[in-house]
């Protein structure tokens, strides 16, 4: 006779209370949330929002968490869809005081934590770096002694359309800039400028078989963005003989 | 217990789509794709389908001996646990049910629950309820077209009235047992069942 393993509670909706709407890039914004008891998470996990209108009419959105397990509160950075029902009211209308409802974390499988160790090869398109850039700032908060971080050097390769659609870009320049095992390479699809740092063209093989760590490496690989880039990267990574599961894919749906 | 968003006004679905739509779900006319890892990428002859039983009994199949089991075509709204839901999605498969009655001549027997076997390795648990009695189907042709390998092709299971990610794409076996163990995705966080109507998105949920 077998015991059937006692269930574990709900995931709780719980109301987080907004400390700052702040710009990052002339289409999102990132929420800071003071959330009373946040139960902590994984980089790359989740949460749902759900916003109730004065009638009762609500409606429930997934958005990827951008803080770091260490930071007490809690990040979540929105691309504002112009046609979207949930993403223009959390970009324009939400401000300092307001509350949000929100329930997680959410997610197991595309979560990372320094523990499991590296190498980390991260590949973003767009608004894709979210829950990647919570893993970059968990193993930055995670690993503050040089050695530590020399064992699981962190590469990210960003495709953005212009160099001001760049999310976390100033941030991301400094965090290179202040440690040697952080490497950011980006790649801008639509940028005219010259001058901005980079590629100019989609990730392509050439570009991540010139960039990421050969298969016999075996690092861990995290690959977030609208579908076509994610399905591109991923069946090149495969290509070049990393190992499928350890190519972890999010696919961005509309999130309006 | 909802709270209410100050200055949210929301966008209501039209009375039609509101009885359609599960609780927390919104209407989509994209088709979103949602796959944890790299597509596989299956040549359709070295594809196969397997059924085996919890006694070790299999049936199995070729994609030349699916295509010869009756099909049938399928109009279905579907929800995804990501929050979207998408109306009047038509496919074309084969019913599990006409997959057992086939299997029975190799002695295959129905069990309470089935785990949904990916190529690439993925799972996905179901109650056997949830697969019979027309509700579950090995589904090849989408929209009149074979089934884009992004959206599990060569075949996926497509059981409609659960949270779409128990509808496994890439499907290879469907292996009866006697206990509900959970897949890939129920391991990572999401509920045993999944019923969108109930909300059963997460673990513990209900």
């Amino acid at each position: 006779m077998t015991v059937a393993p006692p269930t574990p509670p709900p995931i709780a909706w719980r109301l987080a209370t907004v400390l700052e709407n702040r710009p990052e890039t002339k289409r999102t914004r990132t929420l800071l949330l003071d959330v009373a008891g946040w139960p902590g998470h994984y980089a790359g996990q989740h949460v749902d929002v759900r916003l109730t209108a004065e009638d009762g009419y609500s409606t429930e959105r997934s958005y990827s968490i951008a803080s770091a397990p260490e930071d007490p509160r809690l990040a979540l950075t929105i691309e504002r869809l112009d046609d979207g029902e949930v993403s223009p009211y959390l970009v324009d209308e939400l401000r300092a005081g307001d509350t949000l409802e929100l329930r997680g974390p959410i997610g197991g499988y595309f979560v990372w934590d320094v523990r499991e160790g590296g190498p980390l090869l991260l590949v973003a398109g767009g608004s894709g770096i979210v829950p990647l850039m919570a893993m970059l700032r968990h193993r930055a908060a995670a690993l503050a002694e040089a050695d530590a971080r020399h064992a699981i050097p962190a590469r990210l390769l960003y495709s953005s359309r212009s160099w001001d659609e760049v999310i976390y870009r100033d941030e991301l320049t400094a965090l290179a800039a202040a440690d040697v095992t952080v490497e950011v390479r980006h790649t801008l699809t639509r940028e005219r400028d010259q001058a901005p740092p980079g590629l100019r063209r989609r990730i392509d093989a050439e570009m991540l078989r010139e960039f990421a760590w050969s298969a016999g490496v075996r690092p861990r690989m995290f690959v977030c963005g609208p579908t076509s880039m994610v399905e591109a990267v991923a069946n090149a990574l495969v290509a070049l003989g990393h190992d499928p599961l350890q190519v972890k894919t999010e696919r961005f749906g509309p999130s309006g | 217990m909802a709270s209410i968003s100050r200055g949210f006004k929301g966008r209501r679905p039209t009375s039609d789509a509101a009885t359609r739509l599960p609780p927390g779900q919104y209407e989509t006319r994209d088709f979103p794709v949602l796959s944890a890892g790299p597509t596989p990428h299956v040549p359709l002859a070295g594809w196969s389908l397997t059924l085996v039983d919890a006694r070790g009994r299999s049936a199995r199949w070729s994609w030349d001996e699916l295509q010869a089991l009756p099909r049938e075509r399928i109009t279905k709204d579907i929800h995804c646990v990501t929050k979207w839901s998408k109306f009047d999605t038509r496919w074309e498969g084969v019913s599990i049910d006409a997959l057992l009655e086939a299997a029975k001549v190799h002695g295959v027997e129905p069990a309470p629950y089935v785990v949904a076997t990916s190529y690439g390795g993925y799972t996905t648990n179901l109650p056997l309820a949830d697969l019979t009695g027309g509700k579950g189907w090995i589904a090849f042709a989408y929209d009149g077209a074979p089934l884009d390998p992004e959206h599990g092709g060569p075949a996926r299971l497509l059981v409609p009235h659960l949270y779409f990610w128990k509808s496994a794409k890439w499907i290879t076996e469907l292996r009866l047992v006697e206990r509900d163990e959970p897949g890939f995705w129920e391991v990572n966080g999401y509920h045993m069942r999944g019923d969108p109507w109930r909300e059963q998105r997460y673990t513990g949920d209900e």
